[in-house]
Formats: structure tokens, C-alpha cells, sequence
């Protein structure tokens, strides 16, 4: 590689590799290192106020994961967990929750309406989940809504249903509030549908109690056309033990989670296993991104972290895993339904009132059909979604349907929160108003892979 | 009760009964028709004997435009007071034989969009009256399209007959069907709380067919001009209430659409699944499959827009279901037929357009029906509402408004 091509501008500051300099270029390039020296600030030549803040930055922590508690080891190893059963099959078209899911649905969508979306601006901006909507989301149980009610739960069948329409609910308030506080229940929910009898009663118990860990599903990795069902994280067998190498990248709470799910590929066959935080060889950075924000989203890194045998959660013919990142792309729609509807309720009323050319904007069809696209198209998401959830909680194939829904709910929901924006111009694109946030969070849909499942 | 989006297991038999129907029946004359506009498809008679008969025997509930009625039929409640009755039946049949071949499908005797408009809002006696007959639907004028409360036809009173006058175009099965249902205004200073619907028995002296269209598609489908001149029909033959209630405006009329609407959904649905399932098998010969796991961005190219339409399929698929649903159990459906409707003509032409295209050459030519499914597709964004229409409702009903603030 020639020394030009060193000093070359590619591949830092979102340039493409092959961006070249020119002499202007180099000059530039020159002024701006001097602008960013302290010197010229010593010397009084730049206003301190140009001290541009990022709160939460890549480089605004790196540390190593959270020290806590030790998980109580209980109940056999190797003996297989309580399974719930799976929901009735009826046989008929029906869109009606079940009575159980609709009081559900109920109480989060006034916890999404008075504790979670007054917060939602704040937590966006702090990356972080205050605590009135944590203690309000576990007194609501949504640690436990997957959890079998043997071990302390609150769930009888298959909860896929269940949790769809709480994360839509939930979702209605603050997307990014929503993962936070879905987060740990989905570990606990994937406890209760692969955990050993020990695993189970070794971390179950702790989402029923009073200080509920934090916990996350770590899926993504930070490479382009990432496929999540081919992780490059590795585990390898050494003994009684594994060893797992690679980098985790968009995992919610990371900073504070005591217990990680994480994806590897073991012998070229991707497996979920079960990595306390306070493992060695993990560590943690901020990973802020474009939204959903207030999960606290970090970067993962795991150096030889060594965990024991019986970590491995579920089957290891990548049967779990898959189910696992289907589950948690379902998850995904339901946060973008919930989402596309805060969006299509805020602009509602907005265009009704805002008035141009001496009359309310809502009276013309070029705005007015824009609405009429944002409930067409999210209903269709709606729907796609709940035949994915049905099908799950039933215990039939839902591989194809989570697909659709997915495909159709990473399109659609992004066009709302666009539409959104655009319905609402100048309004649109600054923080007085919520549809911002929105945009930013559903970019996330098409993006995300783990986290949160249902 | 519990959600769940799975086609209703009651009317298994019926789909695939309709299934091997399109299959071995329509499929093997649908280009033949396609070639001979204006011929009459001769085979549809014994098909429609056939379809009479399982209505007799009560092994077909409700399968075609006739089954759509919100009458008081007793209501059988299938589980927990949800019932998966005549409205799904029907949208899920018309998708299937729409897989076979929609213009044959809308020159099916006695299974006509004026035989839903009789269902709608026939009172008993009418219902009974004109039970078995095959009933076209007038309303589009020469002047007059999506703007159906602006219609010249007019019928006055006089004596125990209605007298109606004016010029209907686009009357799908207008040559065929023996009977038409007609729009026509009692008062036109009245507006549209004085548009009734009337039905003219074919042969009634001053009505007459002028000419049948040539189309883009639907060409098994005879589209006519009928003319009425001083046409003369007993007052009976008015659907509904003889009474002008401006009050209640065009709601009257206009309900007939909350009931067609899914319908013509359900011939998008069927004509794109068409389209779809014959493009995937060609692909899958060529090599590309779609993998519902893997992110489309690391599939072939062709395989994610395969992804990307079985998607948008699905949502109308599901919309139509949801509006049947809705009819089915009694709710008011307007806004969830003009969604259903509205994603089910897009699709179509999207799907049935995008086809042709991956298919390259095969596509676009005749020896395969990718091309003929792409021309009968646009008529169902087109007729019982346009894309633009549907968009206006859904608008109008989100955002509470009325027509005069919402134009």
C-alpha cells in the first residue's frame, strides 16, 4: 500500500474506501486538525461554547459488563424445563383477544400512555430508562408474561399472542422504551421455552422477584449483510467448558444487564447460550444509534469468555436458534405496529388543525390519502403479524409467515414514520414533536435481529 | 375467543371444491375467451348447474356474489359468538375461481354484482322475488364515473310503474345477465339522497343493449351500454325504501359497496395469487427459491421481490378476510372494505405487472397467462371504487370528515 493511499480519507467518517484526496483536499484536511487542536482554545481563539456534547458517544464509555449478583445454582441439570402448552387450535377466522390478553392489553396501554410516553423524549436523549417506567413495567409483570405460572410466571399457553400485543401496546408509548422494558422478559421467556430444569430455577426465580435482573438477547453483529442465522462469533468445545470469541453489536441494557443471551456458531451451527455478565473476558461499550435509543443500546465483546457446559440454552442443531430469531422478528413487527399507530394518531388530529392556504390541511386529498396509506398500510402490518403470533402461540410453523410479516412491516412501518415526518413538515423534523423520534425508531424494524422476543 | 388469521377450516371443502373448479374448468378456456371476446363461454352454463345444484343440496354455503346477504339468518355461532359464515364463504370462493380466471368468474350466470346489490338491499319479498335470477349492475354513466351521486338517469312515478330514462355504460355482464340493477335518481334538486336502485327485467320494452366494449382484459367479460327509453318497471321493483331521506343521504345505495368491495378484493387476491404461484414455480426451475429466514438483501434479486409480493399478497389476502369477517359478524365494515380493496388493487396490478417482468420473454408472451392476468388485474383497481376512491373513504372515515370538507 502506497503512503497516499495511507493518508488516504476512505473508510472513516462514512467515506467510501475509494474517496480520494486532492491537494485542496490535503489543505483542508490540515485546517481541520488545527480547529480541532486544544492549543487554539489556550490561546482564547474559539468560543468554549463549540464544545460540541455527546452524551452518550462510542467513546462515551468502555467498560466491563456489569459486576452482578450470583445466579443461586438450583433444580437437575440436564433434566428438561416446564414447557407450557401450546394455544388451542379453533379453526375460525377470529381477530378478538382472548379475555386474559385484552385486560393485558388494557392495563400496558395506560401504562404506555401516562408513565412511558411522557418519559420517551428524555429517555431518547439520555439513552437510558428512568425509573418510574422500569418499576411501573414489573409491577405490571411484563418480566413474567412468558414465564410458566409452576415457576412463578403469569403464563398458562403459549404466550406469543400475549406478547405481541403487549409489545404493540407497549410500543404505542416508546419504541425504545419498549425494548428496554421488554428486554428482560424475553430472556425470561426464553427460559421458560428452552431452559433446563436448572436453568430455570437458577435465574427464573430472580425475574420474579422484586430487583428483576437486566437481561438481553444478543444477536446482531456489527458486520454488513449480516445474516443472522450464520453468526461469526464462535463457541469451541474445550473440555467441560466453551469458549466464546466475537463482538455483539445493538444490545439493549448492556451496560447494566446481569444475564446475556448469546448467539454463536458452534461447529457451523448457530446456538444460544447463557453468558452471566459477570463472566470474564466480556465487555461493554456504548453503541448508541439512530433510535430506540432508551434501550441503552451497547456493543458486546466477548475474549475467550469461558462459559460452563450446561450454558448451552436449547437444542444445538440450531432448531432454538432459529426459532429464537423468528420469535424475536416478530417481536420486532409488533414494536413497529405499536409505533406506526403512535404515528398515525399523532398526525390525525395535526392535519385536522393545521391550516394552509385558509383551510385545515386534512382538506386536501394529497395529505389526506397519505393518511389514508399510513391505516391501510398498518393494519395489513397489523394483521401479518398477529397470523405470525397466532401461529406461533398455536404451535404451528410460522416460519414463512414471520417472514412476510417482517418483509411488509420493515417497508411499511419505515414509509409511516417517513409520511409522518413529511405530513407534518417543518413540525416534523424537529424535537418539539415526537414523529422524529418515531422516523429514527422505525428504521429499526428492518434492522434488528435479537433483543427483545415474544 | 382467540385471534387467529388461519382460513376458516369450515370452508376447506368449499375452497378446493372452487379450486379444482378453476383449475379443470376455467383454466383450460381462459385464453380461448380471452381471444373470442363477446363469444359467449358456453361451458359456464353446465358449471353454473353444477354450482345450483350444491346450493340445493346445501353443500355450498354462500359461494359467489349471491351469497352475500346481512340477513337474519339465524346466525349460527361457530365458537364464543363469532361467526366465520356466508361473507368469508363467498370472498374466499370468488379468490379461488379469480385463480382460475376472473372474467370468466364475472360471467358466471347468477352470480353477478347486481345479484350483491339485491342481496344488500332487497327487502324479503324482493329477495325472494328475485332469487335465481343473474342480475347485472348499471351505474357508471357516460358523464359520470367515480362521481356516482351525480348520475342523470332519472325514474319518475307514474301510476304503479317507475319510467326511467338515460344512457348506462360499463355494465359488466350487461348482455348476458337477465336482469339489470339500475341507479337512477327519483328528484336529481334532491341529490343523493334521491338515487334509487331499480331492477329491469331483460326484455322490459324500452330498455335495450347498444354495444359491448373491447378491453384491455376481462374479455371473457361482456361490458355493455344500455339504454333506457321510457323503460317501464312496477314500483316493486324498487330495492329498498321508495322514501327520500336526505337525512340518511346516499348511505342507502352506497351500502351495496360495503358488500361488493371485498368482493372485488377477492378477485385481485385470486388473479395475483395466480400470477404468483406460476412465477415462483418458473423461478424455482430457473434456480431461485425464497428462503423466509434469510435477510432478502442476501437472496436473488428476483427471490426478494418474490418475498416482497408474497408480503403485499398476504396483506390483502388478509384484509379482504378481515372485512368479510366484519360483514359476517355484523359490524359496520365500510372503512375495513375500502382498506381490503384499496391494498388488494394495487397488489393486484403490482403483482400481476412484476410477473410479466421477471418472467422476461415468457411473460410478456401469449403461450403463458402471465400477461393476460397483468390486463384483467387493472379493471379491479378500476370498477365498484377506484384506487383513489378507496383512498378518499378510508381518508375521509381516519380523519372524520365529511365530503364536503373532504372533497
Amino acid at each position: 500500500m502506497s503512503l497516499i493511499q495511507k493518508l488516504g480519507p476512505g473508510g472513516r467518517h462514512g467515506l467510501a474506501t475509494q474517496e480520494s484526496r486532492d491537494p485542496i483536499g490535503y489543505a483542508v484536511a490540515a485546517l481541520n486538525r488545527v480547529a480541532q487542536s486544544d492549543l487554539i482554545d489556550r490561546l482564547g481563539l474559539r468560543r468554549t461554547a463549540e464544545q460540541t456534547v455527546f452524551t452518550v458517544t462510542r467513546t462515551g464509555f468502555r467498560t466491563a459488563t456489569a459486576a452482578g449478583r450470583s445466579f443461586q445454582r438450583a433444580g437437575q441439570r440436564g433434566k428438561p424445563g416446564v414447557r407450557v402448552p401450546s394455544a388451542p387450535r379453533t379453526g375460525v377466522f377470529d381477530l378478538t383477544p382472548t379475555e386474559d390478553e385484552q385486560m393485558l392489553v388494557d392495563v400496558v396501554t395506560e401504562l404506555a400512555e401516562e408513565v412511558v410516553r411522557p418519559a420517551a423524549a428524555e429517555a431518547d436523549e439520555c439513552c437510558t430508562v428512568p425509573d418510574s417506567v422500569r418499576s411501573a413495567a414489573q409491577e405490571v409483570g411484563l418480566p413474567l408474561l412468558g414465564v410458566p405460572e409452576s415457576l412463578g410466571g403469569i403464563s398458562e399457553e403459549r404466550s406469543a399472542m400475549a406478547g405481541t400485543l403487549v409489545a404493540e401496546a407497549l410500543a404505542k408509548g416508546d419504541m425504545g422504551l419498549a425494548v428496554a422494558t421488554l428486554a428482560p422478559g424475553s430472556v425470561a421467556t426464553a427460559l421458560g421455552l428452552w431452559g433446563t430444569d436448572e436453568q430455570q430455577r437458577t435465574y427464573l426465580p430472580a425475574f420474579a422477584g422484586e430487583d428483576v435482573p437486566a437481561a438481553a438477547l444478543a444477536l446482531n453483529e456489527p458486520t454488513v449483510l449480516f445474516d443472522v442465522l450464520v453468526p461469526s462469533t464462535t463457541a469451541v468445545r474445550r473440555g467441560d467448558s466453551y469458549v466464546l470469541n466475537g463482538t455483539k453489536s445493538l444490545v439493549p441494557l448492556g451496560a447494566e444487564a446481569e444475564l446475556f443471551v448469546v448467539g454463536a456458531s458452534l461447529d457451523g451451527t448457530p446456538v444460544l447460550f447463557l453468558v452471566e455478565s459477570s463472566t470474564a473476558g466480556l465487555t461493554v461499550e456504548g453503541d448508541p444509534g439512530m433510535g430506540v435509543r432508551a434501550a441503552g443500546l451497547t456493543r458486546l465483546e466477548l475474549t475467550d469468555v469461558t462459559v460452563p457446559a450446561e450454558a448451552v440454552l436449547g437444542a444445538t442443531d440450531g432448531t432454538t436458534y432459529t426459532e429464537c430469531v423468528r420469535l424475536s422478528r416478530l417481536a420486532w413487527c409488533a414494536l413497529a405496529v405499536g409505533t406506526g399507530q403512535a404515528v398515525l394518531d399523532y398526525v390525525t388530529p395535526y392535519v385536522k388543525e393545521r391550516e394552509a392556504f385558509g383551510e385545515p390541511i386534512a382538506h386536501r386529498q394529497s395529505v389526506a390519502f397519505m393518511v389514508a396509506n399510513i391505516a391501510i398500510e398498518l393494519q395489513a402490518m397489523r394483521l401479518l403479524t398477529y397470523k405470525a403470533a397466532a401461529r406461533a402461540a398455536a404451535g404451528k410453523e410460522f416460519g414463512r409467515e414471520v417472514g412476510l410479516a417482517r418483509n411488509l412491516c420493515a417497508a411499511k412501518g419505515m414509509q409511516i414514520g417517513l409520511d409522518g415526518v413529511q405530513v407534518l413538515g417543518g413540525h416534523g423534523f424537529v424535537k418539539e414533536h415526537p414523529v422524529e423520534r418515531w422516523y429514527r425508531d422505525l428504521r429499526a424494524v428492518g434492522v434488528m435481529e435479537g433483543s427483545v422476543l415474544v | 375467543m382467540a385471534i387467529s388469521l388461519e382460513d376458516p377450516k369450515k370452508f376447506r371443502p368449499l375452497v378446493s371444491q372452487a379450486h379444482q373448479v378453476a383449475m379443470n374448468m376455467l383454466r383450460p378456456i381462459s385464453r380461448k375467451y380471452d381471444r373470442a371476446e363477446h363469444e359467449y363461454p358456453k361451458e359456464l352454463d353446465m358449471l353454473a348447474a353444477m354450482i345450483d345444484g350444491l346450493s340445493e343440496s346445501g353443500a355450498n354455503e354462500g359461494a359467489g356474489a349471491a351469497g352475500v346477504r346481512r340477513g337474519e339468518d339465524g346466525a349460527k355461532k361457530d365458537d364464543g359468538g363469532v361467526k366465520n359464515g356466508a361473507n368469508l364463504a363467498s370472498v374466499m370462493s370468488i379468490a379461488e375461481m379469480c385463480w382460475g380466471d376472473v372474467g370468466l368468474l364475472l360471467s358466471m350466470p347468477r352470480q353477478g354484482l347486481g345479484n350483491s346489490a339485491i342481496a344488500s338491499v332487497a327487502n324479503d319479498e324482493q329477495a325472494e322475488r328475485f332469487a335465481g335470477v343473474w342480475a347485472g349492475m348499471a351505474i357508471t354513466e357516460p358523464g359520470t364515473g367515480s362521481d356516482s351521486a351525480n348520475i342523470t338517469t332519472t325514474a319518475v312515478l307514474d301510476g304503479d310503474e317507475y319510467v326511467l330514462n338515460g344512457e348506462k355504460i360499463y355494465v359488466t355482464a350487461g348482455d348476458r345477465a337477465d336482469h339489470i340493477v339500475v341507479w337512477a335518481t327519483l328528484d336529481r334538486s334532491l341529490g343523493r339522497a334521491a338515487i334509487k336502485s331499480f331492477v329491469v327485467p331483460k326484455g322490459t320494452p324500452g330498455m335495450r343493449v347498444d354495444r359491448l366494449e373491447h378491453k384491455l382484459g376481462i374479455k371473457a367479460s361482456d361490458t355493455a351500454t344500455i339504454i333506457f327509453e321510457n323503460c317501464r318497471v312496477p314500483k316493486e321493483n324498487l330495492l329498498g325504501s321508495p322514501e327520500i331521506d336526505t337525512k340518511q343521504g346516499f348511505a342507502g345505495a352506497m351500502a351495496t359497496f360495503d358488500n361488493t368491495r371485498p368482493l372485488v378484493a377477492a378477485m385481485a387476491v385470486g388473479c395475483a395469487r395466480a400470477a404468483l404461484d406460476l412465477t415462483r414455480s418458473l423461478l424455482a426451475d430457473a434456480g431461485v427459491t425464497v428462503d423466509h429466514d434469510r435477510p432478502a438483501h442476501l437472496q436473488h434479486a428476483a427471490a426478494a421481490k418474490l418475498l416482497q409480493m408474497e408480503a403485499d399478497w398476504e396483506a390483502a389476502h388478509l384484509l379482504m378476510l378481515q372485512a368479510a369477517w366484519m360483514a359476517d359478524n355484523r359490524r359496520p365494515n365500510s372503512l375495513e372494505a375500502s382498506m381490503a380493496k384499496a391494498k388488494a388493487g394495487r397488489v393486484g396490478s403490482d403483482i400481476t405487472l412484476s410477473c410479466v417482468e421477471l418472467c422476461g420473454s415468457v411473460g410478456y408472451s401469449e403461450a403463458e397467462l402471465l400477461e393476460k392476468w397483468a390486463r384483467d388485474s387493472k379493471i379491479l383497481d378500476i370498477f365498484e371504487g377506484t384506487q383513489q376512491i378507496q383512498q378518499l373513504i378510508v381518508a375521509r372515515r381516519v380523519l372524520g370528515l365529511s365530503s364536503a370538507e373532504l372533497k
